[in-house]
């Protein structure tokens, strides 16, 4: 017998199999990304064509390596869950859709990993 | 019977369908939130090659300073700006504001005038700090 009431045990089990947990984290994660992406793509900017020194002394600015980490770790979770969100339009076989959505998240994963690594390699391991 | 068929009207489908410009540009948020994946994926191989060190970083350099890469850099930074400011419209729809059409096709406007001004905002201090 289940306490559950009648309304939580029905609640994730429409078409999508989920609740609105993912279309708010998809807003709250863009709205993260303004001020973030266009202080990157400033920054790039002004660094214009630098040299490999005055990239890592830029990257291991305090203020610039936590910016980075975020904004890697932001970015790429944004992008997990935008590409699910097309996957889930255009893609109509259930196991093609999971295979794309759960090897794009691992993808994600890695990437932002490695370069979180990198991130925190040149601002600490030298 | 074959031509019978043939001269049925059809219903506007999307290629004879002129996408209005907001859809347009709903699909353009799809395309370059995908193109931005790829741009998400420069930066990544950008900070792995130079915490590498010296010479992974370089060659990375040498393309990105050649014509093609920056080619393939202006695109992105496009990409991203149009990602961006359409995004924010979606921001401003979620929060259940500017769905009039006369305000739509207004913020369409907005949404393409501004992605270039930032576009050419960056180029424009890219090509100065390079200068100096």
């Amino acid at each position: 017998m289940s306490l559950r009431t009648p309304l939580s045990r029905a609640r994730g089990l429409g078409a999508a199999g989920e609740g609105v947990g993912r279309w708010w984290r998809e807003r709250l994660t863009s709205l993260a990304l303004i001020p973030l992406t266009l202080w990157l793509a400033f920054s790039i900017a002004l660094l214009g064509t630098a040299d490999h020194a005055a990239v890592t002394t830029w990257v291991a600015h305090p203020v610039n390596t936590g910016l980075l980490l975020l904004t890697l770790v932001v970015s790429f979770w944004h992008a997990a869950m935008g590409v699910q969100s097309v996957a889930e339009d255009y893609i109509a076989t259930e196991w093609r859709r999971t295979a794309a959505v759960v090897g794009f998240q691992f993808a994600a994963v890695l990437l932002a990993l490695a370069g979180v690594l990198a991130v925190l390699h040149i601002a600490y391991g030298s | 019977m074959a031509a019978e068929r043939d001269e049925r009207p059809l219903s506007p489908h999307l290629q004879i369908y002129r996408l209005p410009l907001n859809a347009l540009l709903s699909i353009t948020h799809r395309i370059t939130g995908l193109v931005l994946v790829l741009g998400s994926v420069w930066v990544v191989a950008l900070l792995v090659a130079a915490a590498g060190g010296q010479q992974a970083y370089q060659a990375l350099h040498g393309a990105m300073t050649s014509w093609l890469g920056q080619g393939i850099l202006f695109a992105l930074t496009l990409a991203l700006y149009t990602h961006l400011c359409t995004g924010i419209r979606h921001l401003f729809w979620d929060a259940g504001l500017g769905f009039e059409l006369a305000t739509t096709r207004r913020t369409s406007r907005g949404v393409i005038v501004g992605a270039l001004a930032l576009t050419v905002l960056t180029w424009v201090l890219a090509s100065a700090a390079n200068g100096s």
